[in-house]
C-alpha cells in the first residue's frame, strides 16, 4: 500500500496521476521542496551544464546513427557524407563532436568545484564516488567514439591506447588481441567499439547519473562554505539557509546555460575544429594501417594522463618502463576515487583550510595543465623532466593530503553561510 | 581567494587555445569562400587541369553548382566532360588508383578534404613552388614537397620557373636583408625564365582561385554555418537577458 | 522569503516572456533534426530524372525503366490498342477520367498520357505494391471482352493499357503517371513538362 502521507495534488488530472505515481512528491522533493544553499557561486553551474550537454550528445548521437556506417569500408565516407548530403547533417555532427570536447571542459570545472569546497567529503563520499564512474566511463565513451569516423587520428590514437593494455606482464598481448578481436585495428574493432560507444556505455552513464543526483539529493547539495544548512532550521524544518531549488535555482541556472549556449554555439558555426584540438587535422585523411601521422596527439582532454604516461621513462626493478607509465597512468585516475578518505581536515571548504591546502590545489591545478599541454605536443628531454616533475606534484596533492590537511590551522567556520 | 582563482582559470585560458600549429609555408593566402567569382574560376581550373588525376569524391557538381551560384545547364556544359558523370555526381575521375600508382609511382591522392588536412598555404605554396630540375624524373621539383611526384601541370599557365639567384623581396629562409636594396640576396629565387600564357600576377591569382576552391570544397557547409551563426547567436543572447532579469526578479527574494 | 513587495505582474510577464522564447527555441532546435529525416542528397540524386531513348521502342513493345527504385514501364501502344482503351465501356472502371489525384495535371482522358502512342505507368499495383503483368492482347486474360491491359498476379486486379482500374478488384485506384516530359527522342521520366 502506498504511503499515506505523500504528498498529492488536491484534485484533477495531477491527483489521478499522483493516486497511481508520486509526480507531486517527485517534484517536490526534488525541485520545489529540495533546499540548496542560498550562497552558490559561478562554480555550480557545471552540474547542469554537464546534465545539458549530455542530452544533447545522446540526441545528437542517435541522430547520426541514422546515417553513419559502422564499417572499415564505409565509415570514413559515411561521415562526409552526413556532413555534406544529409540536411543539416553538418550541424548534427558538429554539435556532437563540439558537445564531447564541452562535456570534458564542464566535468573538469565541475570536479575542479569539488576540491576547491570539499564535496566529496563525508557524507558525500558516495556522490563523489558515483561522479567518477561517470567520468571514468566517459573517457572509455569519448575514446570510442573518437574511432568511429576512421580517420588516421583515430586508428592510430586507438593502437596507442589499445597497445597500452598490451605492456600488462604474462596477459598483455593476448588481452590487447582480445579487446581488437583481429590482429590488427580493423572493421571488427570499429563495430565492437560502435555498439559500446552508441548502447552499452550510454546505458549505464545514464543510470550512474540517476545514481549520481539521487546521492546528492539524499544528503543535500554543498556550499562555497562547506556549511551543512540542514543544521540551522526554522520552526517549520526548512534550512535557514536554504532557497527552493525551483523557482530560484532554476532560474539562476537559465542564465547560465544561456552563457554557455553562447559559447557552444560560437564554436559550433565558427570553429568546430578547435584549433585543430577538437578535431584533430589528420583525421580528415582515412585510416591506413601502413603510414603513420608525424605526431599523434590524444585529444586534449586525454593529454594530462598521456604526459603521466610518457613521463615514465625507466624502468623499476623487473618492470618494465612501457608497464609503470600505463600504472602510473591508471593510478592519477584511481587515487581520484580514495580522494574523501584522503582528505582528513576538519573542514570541508578550501575558504577555511589553511595554507598547505591552498597551494597545494594550487599547484596541482597547474601541473595538470601543464601536463595536459606537454601531452599535446611531442616529447623532448627539457618536456619529459618537467612532465616528471609535474606528475610527481599530481600524486603529491593526493598522496601528502592525508599529512597537511591534518597537520595545517584551519580558520573558524561560520555557522552560517557568508554571502 | 576566489579573485585568484579566476584570475589562475583565465591565466590558463590562452594557453589551452593556442592551436595546434600547422608548419609555415613559404606563400601565404586568406581564404574567401563568400567570394563566388573566385571559387567558380577556381572550380573551372581544377577541372581542366586538377581532376584529371584528383578526384573530389565526396564534392556533387550540383552542390558545387548551388554554393557557387551556377545554373546545371552551364555546369554541364562546361564543367562536366565525363560521358560517365551527370549533374548529381560526385567529381570522381575515370582513372583507378593503380594506374596512377604506375604512372607516378604514388596514387594521386583524392583532395576533397586536403585543405583540412593541410591548410590554404600548403596547397597555395606547393602550386606555386614548382622549378625546373633536371635531377628529378619529371624534370620539376617543388620547393614545399621536396621530390614531388606530380608534374608542373599548370606549366602552360605559369611558363618555366627557375631558381635562380637573385634578389627578392620577400623573406627568404637563410638569406640575408641587404640594408641598401631593402632586398634579399639568395640564390633560392623562384623566378618566370620563359613567359606562359598568364602574367606571373595573373598567375599567382589563378592559384588564388584553385586554392580557394579546395578550400571550399573542404567543407561547404561552412558557407552555411557563416549564414546561420549570426541569427543562433544574437537569438541566444535575447534569451539570456531575458533569463537574466526573470533571474533577478526573482532573487529578490533571497536576502 | 515573505511575499510581501513582490511585483507579481512583473513576475508573470517575464515568466511568459522567458517561456515563449525558450520555447521559439525549441522548435529551432528541432528544425535540424527534423529536416534531416528528408531525402539526402545521395537519395536525390538517386532519385533524379532518369532519360530513356524511346525512338527504337516498337509499337506494341514495352520496356521499363527504374526511377526512384520503382519501375516505370513506357508502352507504345498501336492504333488497335489505342481503339481499344477508347472505345471501353467506362462503366467497367472506378475510375474513368483519372479524377482521383494519380497522375499529374497535364495527363486526362481516357488514354491517361500526353501523347496518345505513349502510355508512361509506374509498374506498382495499388492494391498492395506487387508488379502487375503486361497482358496486351485480347483474350489474354480469363475476362470477357478484354481489352488488354495489366493483371496482377498477387491478388487478381486487372488494369487497362492506360492504367485504368477495373471495377471489383482489390486495387482502389489507377496506376499512378509520374511526371515525365519529352526531348528529341528522349523521354525524361521524374520531370514534369512546365519545368522544362
Amino acid at each position: 500500500m502506498a504511503n499515506p502521507n505523500k504528498a498529492k495534488a488536491e484534485k484533477g488530472l495531477m491527483r489521478w496521476v499522483d493516486d497511481r505515481f508520486p509526480a507531486t512528491q517527485m517534484i517536490q522533493d526534488h525541485l520545489t521542496k529540495y533546499y540548496a544553499p542560498k550562497n552558490f557561486n559561478f562554480f555550480y553551474i557545471f552540474g547542469v551544464l554537464a546534465l545539458l550537454v549530455l542530452v544533447n550528445q545522446i540526441l545528437t548521437g542517435v541522430w547520426l546513427t541514422m546515417s553513419y556506417n559502422p564499417s572499415g569500408e564505409g565509415a570514413f565516407a559515411s561521415v562526409e557524407y552526413i556532413m555534406r548530403d544529409v540536411e543539416w547533417g553538418w550541424l548534427i555532427r558538429y554539435l556532437h563532436s563540439t558537445g564531447a570536447s564541452a562535456f570534458f571542459v564542464v566535468i573538469y570545472l565541475h570536479m575542479f568545484r569539488a576540491l576547491l569546497y570539499g564535496s566529496y567529503k563525508a557524507p558525500r563520499e558516495l556522490v563523489w564516488i558515483f561522479g567518477m564512474a561517470i567520468y571514468l566511463l566517459l573517457m572509455a565513451e569519448a575514446f570510442m567514439g573518437y574511432l568511429l569516423p576512421w580517420g588516421q587520428m583515430s586508428y592510430w590514437g586507438a593502437q596507442v591506447i589499445i597497445s597500452l593494455f598490451a605492456t600488462i606482464p604474462f596477459v598483455g598481448p593476448d588481452l590487447a588481441q582480445w579487446i581488437r578481436g583481429d590482429f590488427l585495428i580493423s572493421g571488427i574493432t570499429l563495430n565492437r567499439f560502435f555498439a559500446l560507444h552508441v548502447v552499452a556505455l550510454p546505458i549505464v552513464i545514464l543510470a550512474l547519473v540517476v545514481l549520481h543526483i539521487i546521492a546528492l539529493h539524499e544528503v543535500g547539495s554543498n556550499n562555497p562554505d562547506g556549511i551543512d544548512i540542514k543544521e540551522k532550521k526554522d520552526e517549520s524544518g526548512k534550512p535557514l539557509d536554504g532557497i527552493p531549488f525551483h523557482p530560484y535555482y532554476t532560474v539562476k541556472d537559465l542564465v547560465g546555460i544561456a552563457i554557455f549556449l553562447f559559447v557552444f554555439a560560437a564554436v559550433v558555426f565558427y570553429f568546430p575544429e578547435g584549433g585543430g584540438y577538437f578535431l584533430e587535422r589528420p583525421n580528415f585523411e582515412p585510416a591506413n594501417p601502413m603510414v603513420t601521422p608525424d605526431h599523434i596527439a590524444p585529444v586534449w582532454y586525454f593529454t594530462p594522463f598521456y604526459a603521466i604516461l610518457r613521463a615514465i621513462t625507466f624502468d623499476i626493478g623487473p618492470l618494465q618502463a612501457e608497464f609503470l607509465g600505463v600504472v602510473f597512468m591508471g593510478g592519477a585516475i584511481a587515487v581520484l576515487f580514495v580522494l574523501p578518505w584522503l582528505d582528513r581536515s576538519p573542514v570541508r571548504s578550501m575558504r577555511y583550510k589553511g595554507w598547505m591546502s591552498k597551494s597545494m590545489l594550487i599547484i596541482f591545478a597547474l601541473s595538470f595543465v601543464i601536463l595536459g599541454i606537454l601531452g599535446a605536443i611531442p616529447a623532448t628531454p627539457i618536456r619529459t623532466a618537467v612532465a616528471q616533475l609535474c606528475t610527481v606534484l599530481y600524486f603529491a596533492f593526493f598522496l601528502l593530503m592525508p599529512f597537511y590537511t591534518r597537520m595545517e590551522n584551519t580558520k573558524p567556520v561560520p555557522e552560517r553561510v557568508t554571502g | 581567494m576566489k579573485k585568484q582563482l579566476f584570475a589562475l582559470l583565465f591565466a590558463l585560458v590562452p594557453l589551452t587555445a593556442m592551436a595546434a600549429p600547422l608548419p609555415e609555408q613559404p606563400f601565404s593566402m586568406t581564404p574567401d569562400i563568400n567570394d563566388e567569382a573566385s571559387l567558380q574560376r577556381g572550380m573551372q581550373l581544377y577541372v581542366n587541369y586538377c581532376m584529371g588525376c584528383h578526384s573530389l569524391e565526396h564534392q556533387r557538381f550540383s552542390r558545387a553548382a548551388t554554393d557557387l551560384g551556377m545554373p546545371q545547364d552551364l555546369v554541364e556544359e562546361n564543367l562536366i566532360f565525363s560521358s560517365a558523370l551527370a549533374f548529381n555526381d560526385q567529381m570522381r575521375i575515370a582513372m583507378e588508383g593503380d594506374d596512377g600508382e604506375s604512372w607516378f609511382g604514388v596514387a594521386p591522392p583524392d583532395l576533397t578534404l586536403f585543405n583540412r588536412i593541410k591548410g590554404p598555404d600548403y596547397i597555395y605554396s606547393y602550386l606555386l613552388g614548382f622549378y625546373r630540375d633536371a635531377s628529378q624524373p619529371l624534370g620539376v621539383n617543388n620547393i614545399v614537397l621536396e621530390a614531388s611526384a606530380m608534374p608542373n601541370v599548370l606549366e602552360p599557365l605559369q611558363g618555366v620557373q627557375e631558381m635562380v639567384c637573385a634578389e627578392s623581396d620577400r623573406p627568404i629562409e637563410g638569406a640575408e636583408l641587404d640594408p641598401l636594396s631593402g632586398k634579399y640576396q639568395s640564390c633560392e629565387v623562384l623566378q618566370v625564365t620563359q613567359p606562359g600564357k598568364l602574367e606571373p600576377d595573373e598567375f599567382e591569382e589563378a592559384v588564388y582561385d584553385l586554392t580557394n576552391f579546395l578550400v571550399y570544397v573542404g567543407e561547404p557547409s561552412k558557407l552555411k554555418a557563416q549564414a546561420l551563426g549570426p541569427k543562433v547567436l544574437i537569438f541566444i543572447f535575447i534569451f539570456g537577458v531575458i533569463a537574466y532579469l526573470l533571474k533577478r526578479e526573482y532573487w529578490r527574494d533571497v536576502h | 522569503m515573505a511575499d510581501n513587495g513582490v511585483n507579481r505582474g512583473r513576475r508573470r510577464f517575464l515568466v511568459g516572456a522567458t517561456t515563449v522564447v525558450g520555447a521559439v527555441g525549441a522548435v529551432g532546435v528541432a528544425v535540424p533534426f527534423v529536416a534531416s529525416w528528408q531525402p539526402s542528397a545521395r537519395a536525390r540524386a538517386a532519385g533524379a530524372p532518369v532519360r530513356a531513348d524511346i525512338s527504337q521502342l516498337e509499337p506494341g513493345q514495352r520496356i521499363t525503366v527504374e526511377w526512384r527504385g520503382r519501375p516505370v514501364w513506357i508502352i507504345s501502344r498501336t492504333e488497335e490498342m489505342i481503339e481499344r482503351t477508347e472505345n471501353s465501356d467506362p462503366g467497367r472502371f472506378s475510375d474513368p477520367d483519372s479524377e482521383r489525384p494519380q497522375q499529374p495535371a497535364y495527363i486526362t482522358g481516357p488514354l491517361r498520357s500526353s501523347r496518345p502512342e505513349i502510355g508512361v505507368l509506374i509498374g506498382i499495383c495499388t492494391h498492395l505494391g506487387c508488379s502487375p503483368l503486361y497482358r496486351p492482347e485480347p483474350d489474354a486474360v480469363d475476362m470477357d471482352d478484354w481489352p488488354g491491359g495489366f493483371f496482377c498476379p498477387c491478388h487478381g486486379s486487372y488494369f487497362d493499357l492506360a492504367g485504368r482500374v477495373f471495377r471489383n478488384v482489390p486495387a482502389p485506384t489507377n496506376l499512378e503517371v509520374p511526371p515525365y516530359r519529352f526531348e528529341g527522342d528522349d523521354i525524361i521520366v521524374g520531370e514534369d513538362e512546365e519545368s522544362a
